[in-house]
């Protein structure tokens, strides 16, 4: 490697880099703000009260679709996990000791 | 406006408690990392910018798609503007996010609350949230946990860069699943009833609809706005029972 590939950088570089920071930062305070200006009535808590989980079931319901058995698989036995013993950590490995054993086998 | 909440309390016991949280993704946020760096030295970053990159922007699925729009030669006003476009794109679900984290941690004083945002990623989201529906109010925790895989996110950057294909086929352990299922065993303590149900089918419906037909990461943002407004909904609907003639 030159020089250039440790601490290149030039003008243009530096403000993409920027720019994307910035972007992401308002990204970030976005929601915040705006939730600020929102009176708290009964529909905005409720709607509010329903975002996490919805959310997440927005995250992951693409990947059970398109995700293949061995994701299939993991995602399900995590969730049973999670169903009989409420721990995190634990259906996390019960989740990557399947995949891990489906992917091996070539599932 | 309505009545100022107090704030809620920031200790170092919750940051510490919030960094105990957020290990079980520390392997999994490595291994992004170094593929993250090690993309980057394939599209021609320095070790400095790729840096840059991971200590101001963290934010894992929007660095690995800006290296696909990244310039070695020339960057024009035009070219800035799209790669931030699209980086705002990817990280919108943010935006839902922090909507979401609002009632607790907007009370911060402003030196604390606005810095701390920087620190918001989908991983302490998920631990605040959690800790939040559990009943906690310290913000020490969400600010630990972002604080935690800030550092572990950017160590993990470097030797991805310097090294490249540090890891090969990481998906054999699963490691490209630790994301989802954490955030599927997330979704069980979350469920508070029927209403939960509706609203989280709708927006599984919403989420895949849109994935179907836009590229990119709006389904997220369609999904979680949908579910929230099936939420609103039902919380109307409530009100109106509730006063007939209101």
């Amino acid at each position: 490697m030159g020089e250039g590939a440790y601490l290149g950088f030039s003008a243009g570089s530096l403000a993409a880099i920027l720019a994307m920071a910035l972007a992401s930062y308002l990204c970030r305070v976005l929601g915040v703000i705006l939730m600020a200006h929102v009176p708290l009535t009964t529909p905005v808590r409720r709607g509010l009260a329903a975002l996490p989980g919805s959310i997440i079931v927005a995250i992951i319901a693409p990947l059970v679709v398109r995700g293949g058995p061995a994701a299939l698989a993991a995602l399900g036995a995590a969730l049973v996990s999670m169903l009989i013993r409420r721990n995190e950590l634990l259906a996390l490995a019960v989740g990557l000791t399947v995949v891990t054993i489906l992917r091996a086998l070539g599932v | 406006m309505t009545e100022a909440a107090p704030p809620p309390p920031v200790t170092l016991k919750g940051m510490l408690h919030g960094a105990r949280l957020i290990t079980p993704l520390i392997p999994g946020s490595l291994v992004f990392a170094a593929a993250f760096g090690t993309t980057a030295a394939q599209k021609g970053l320095s070790v400095l910018e790729t840096m840059l990159m991971s200590a101001f922007m963290y934010a894992g699925s929007a660095q690995l798609v800006a290296l696909e729009l990244w310039r070695t030669d020339v960057w024009t006003g035009a070219a800035i503007l799209a790669i931030a476009t699209v980086v705002f794109t990817v990280n919108a679900r943010m935006i839902l996010q922090g909507a979401s984290l609002q009632p607790w941690i907007y009370p911060l004083p402003n030196r604390v609350l606005w810095p701390s945002l920087a620190l918001l990623t989908d991983a302490n989201w998920l631990i605040g949230t959690r800790y939040h529906a559990d009943g906690g109010r310290d913000a020490g925790v969400l600010i630990g946990a972002g604080a935690a895989l800030w550092v572990v996110w950017f160590a993990g950057t470097l030797p991805g860069r310097l090294v490249g294909g540090l890891v090969d086929h990481p998906e054999r352990f699963g490691i490209d699943l630790v994301m989802p299922i954490v955030f599927t065993a997330m979704v069980v303590p979350l469920w508070k009833g029927r209403q939960d149900t509706i609203c989280w089918s709708v927006a599984a419906l919403a989420a895949l609809a849109t994935a179907s037909i836009a590229p990119g990461y709006m389904f997220v943002v369609a999904g979680g706005l949908a579910g929230s407004l099936t939420g609103a909904l039902l919380g109307v609907l409530d009100d109106r029972r509730r006063r007939p003639h209101g």
